[in-house]
């Protein structure tokens, strides 16, 4: 394993967590800045345009903000519990970096077991939301913890069976691996439905809309996070929006083709860098988008779609592909079969959520005034 | 004693219900509306609200007001149908003093009572919306062409929230010259609001798994609570004021009522939207026959006295029968003045919508009242 300058493991390990620190702050800065302004176009809004060049210091002035606020505990909260759950959401959140690949053999760690490691690490934070909602003393923390840790869940298992789906096509759980071997064709072409999955459970994870369920404002007001002020309640800030970007940089790194396709192997690093991030960047905008325009979901609706719905859909997945691909057919042949099947498998989920949402059911009636007037 | 030895096996664990307080600083309660829940989980088992943070003696402080003075209360009282509510209270002194309004003034009033409705269930669609969990996109869609429609208020009357405009008699002075063709404006503004709002809500898959079956208030619940409105309408009630005691001359135009079938929050908010349409309607059918003319009866007294007697009007306001009960003894100033309010009676109905629901269904049975907390506290 090669370090940087040629320094010993420890410091040179020390150096490349810094610098991930450091950028992704930037990089969470800079998204911030892009969800506002994003969703103020959506609604017909100008977004931040006071702070600096077309609003562009309002991250910087928000998080100015935060860390000057007071950091405050409720008398009642359980001290230790209450200061070490932000840590527990931060930590492993940028753990998740340590094997995201930017470019080709441009990852701060290019593990074997890349893609279990970057879930394990992910499914973590929960601990830390459900200590921020016990230790707040406060019931809006408590149910939007105990909805976090059912969601989380319930997601948890389709989005690691999509994810799974395709590391049996790419036949590797190194994510560079998966990469390289999109240089031709990226893989949401062969698993489309995985990559449906991996888009529904990804929201879900990172409580996004339509899945701020634990969050919800209207319901919970800010959920386990609720009691939480300045530097601390950044971190939470922080955290979920590292996540955004790390699963979708994951997202565009294992579907996508990430630095490899469309342009090959060849390309020089900045133009690889700035290939995964523009894909990232297009999954992130969907995002977002979603947000706009979706309301949200009541938690056992959210339940009964992941556990009666996307788990079962994709153990399918997953049969399919190990039936394609355990009788050692020509490439073409083999692969035009999985594309099939899995655009099939997408028909399927749209029509059934079709189905079992919208039920016939009678309209509002018109009554003319003159009609029937007294 | 004698069960002391046995083992009580039917209760390993003792289940309790956690009591939640939501409001009178809560996102969804839509003003200072204040409700402890009871809940079993994600369930509610009970739920006890609270009203009068925004008690202000409104009717009290009416009866030291003369007639002119007390129609300010009136906005103040229902600060969504700021129009509706004054009209109610003129109406009422009118009826004692028993002044003949002219017709200019009447057709007026009508076309800004309608697109006073309009606003006000913009309102509700956006605040709705965000209830929901539409995160600011269906409040800004609704704002935007809400304020289309307080831009011309504001022309006309010189205010944008406290309009005073109605006065016993007619209409404090005369629309814009210009009036006839802005209104025709913002109708088409709002039609195209109302596009928009129904477009990004009515059929999306969440909202309707969100709302359908939500909330439900049977027709004889719905009758027995004394709710009126859409939330009466909705649960399959053909009940509007406007057709069945038409006042100013909603007997001389075309409208339909929409009816709910399901009595559920989905179709509160389909009602609501078809009622924008007609208020369009309306309006339009106004404008077609408003003439040039008087505002104000030939000789109107300097100070308004009425004799004895007692009065009440009815009036269909957005959110339901607005009325006022007024005993005047004589003199310049109403005896007793009583507001029956609309939201006052629906509110009562949300115990019976929201117990053996979600904690998000309360939230969702709240918002589909549009309750203005004002009108319920005065």
């Amino acid at each position: 394993m090669s370090t940087l300058f040629g320094l010993p493991v420890a410091l040179d390990a020390l150096i490349r967590v810094l610098i991930i620190v450091g950028v992704m702050t930037v990089v969470v800065m800079g998204l911030i800045y892009i969800e506002r302004k994003v969703l103020a176009r959506f609604q017909q809004r100008l977004g931040p345009t006071r702070t600096g060049p077309m609003g562009l210091l309002q991250s910087v002035a928000d998080a100015l903000k935060l860390v000057a606020k007071e950091d405050v505990r409720p008398t009642n909260a359980d001290p230790w519990v209450f200061e070490l759950a932000p840590f527990l959401v931060f930590v492993p959140t940028f753990l998740g970096f340590v094997v995201v690949p930017f470019a080709l053999a441009w990852s701060v760690r290019d593990l074997d077991l890349g893609l279990f490691y970057i879930l394990a690490v992910s499914s973590v934070n929960i601990i830390g939301w459900v200590m921020a909602g016990w230790a707040s003393d406060n019931r809006y923390a408590m149910l939007g913890a105990l909805r976090a840790v059912a969601q989380s869940i319930s997601y948890e298992l389709p989005l690691v069976m999509a994810l799974i789906a395709v590391a049996m096509v790419a036949d590797s759980l190194n994510i560079s691996e998966i990469v390289r071997g999109q240089a031709v064709v990226p893989n949401i072409v062969w698993q489309p439905l995985p990559f449906l999955m991996f888009f529904i459970c990804m929201l879900a994870e990172m409580n996004r809309p339509p899945f701020d369920i634990p969050v919800g404002e209207s319901e919970v007001v800010g959920g386990p996070y609720v009691e939480y002020s300045g530097i601390r309640w950044s971190m939470f800030f922080l955290a979920e929006y590292a996540s955004m970007f790390i699963m979708a940089l994951l997202g565009a790194a294992v579907f996508l083709g990430g630095s490899a396709w469309p342009l090959g192997e060849q390309l020089g690093l900045p133009w690889q860098i700035l290939l995964t991030v523009v894909k990232a960047g297009a999954i992130i905008f969907v995002v977002i988008w979603t947000r706009a325009s979706f309301p949200r979901l009541r938690i056992d609706q959210l339940m009964s779609f992941s556990w009666k719905l996307l788990l079962p859909v994709s153990f399918a997945q997953i049969m399919v592909n190990g039936l394609i691909l355990v009788y050692d057919l020509p490439y073409g042949m083999s692969h035009t079969l999985l594309a099939v099947c899995s655009a099939a498998g997408v028909l399927f989920v749209a029509s059934a959520i079709n189905r079992s949402v919208t039920r016939p059911r009678p309209r509002p009636v018109l009554i003319s005034r003159s009609e029937a007037a007294r | 004693m004698t069960n002391a030895l046995q083992p009580n096996s039917n209760h390993e664990f003792e289940v309790q219900d956690i009591m939640i307080n939501m409001g009178p600083q809560h996102p969804a309660t839509h003003g200072v509306f204040r409700m402890v829940l009871a809940v079993d989980g994600e369930i509610v088992r009970d739920l006890i609200p609270h009203i009068g943070y925004m008690h202000r003696g409104a009717e009290k402080l009416s009866e030291t007001m003369d007639f002119r003075q007390g129609i300010g209360f009136m906005d103040r009282t229902e600060y969504l149908a700021q129009f509706n509510a004054e009209l109610a209270y003129v109406m009422a002194v009118e009826k004692l003093m028993d002044i003949e309004v002219p017709e200019r003034a009447q057709w007026i009033r009508m076309i800004l009572c309608e697109l006073n409705r309009l606003s006000s269930h913009f309102m509700f669609t956006g605040a709705f919306g965000a209830d929901a969990g539409v995160f600011g996109t269906s409040f800004i869609y609704a704002f935007r062409w809400r304020e289309e429609i307080l831009d011309l208020f504001e022309e006309i009357t010189g205010d944008r929230l406290m309009y005073a405009y109605f006065r016993p008699g007619g209409l404090a002075w005369e629309v814009t010259d210009n009036f006839v063709e802005r209104v025709h404006q913002v109708l088409a503004l709002s039609r195209q609001g109302i596009k928009d709002v129904d477009g990004l809500v009515t059929n999306n898959e969440i909202f309707k798994a969100r709302t359908q079956g939500v909330g439900v208030l049977t027709k004889e619940q719905a009758i027995d609570w004394g709710t009126t409105g859409p939330v009466l309408r909705a649960s399959g009630v053909a009940m509007d004021v406007r057709r069945d005691e038409p006042y100013l001359f909603y007997d001389q135009v075309e409208f339909d009522i929409p009816v709910g079938q399901n009595g559920d929050v989905y179709d509160r908010w389909c009602l609501r939207i078809e009622e924008m349409r007609q208020s369009v309607r309306i309006v339009e059918q106004c404008l077609t026959k408003l003439q040039p003319g008087p505002i104000q009866p030939e000789r109107m007294p300097r100070m308004l006295r009425t004799p004895p007697g007692e009065v009440y009007i009815r009036t269909e306001a957005p959110r339901g029968e607005f009325g006022i009960y007024m005993v005047s003894k004589g003199g310049n100033r109403p005896h007793r003045l009583k507001v029956r309010s609309s939201c006052f009676a629906n509110l009562q109905s949300l115990r019976d919508m929201s117990i053996g629901q979600y904690v998000a269904d309360a939230v969702l049975a709240l918002g589909s009242m549009d309750i203005v907390l004002c009108e319920v506290d005065r």
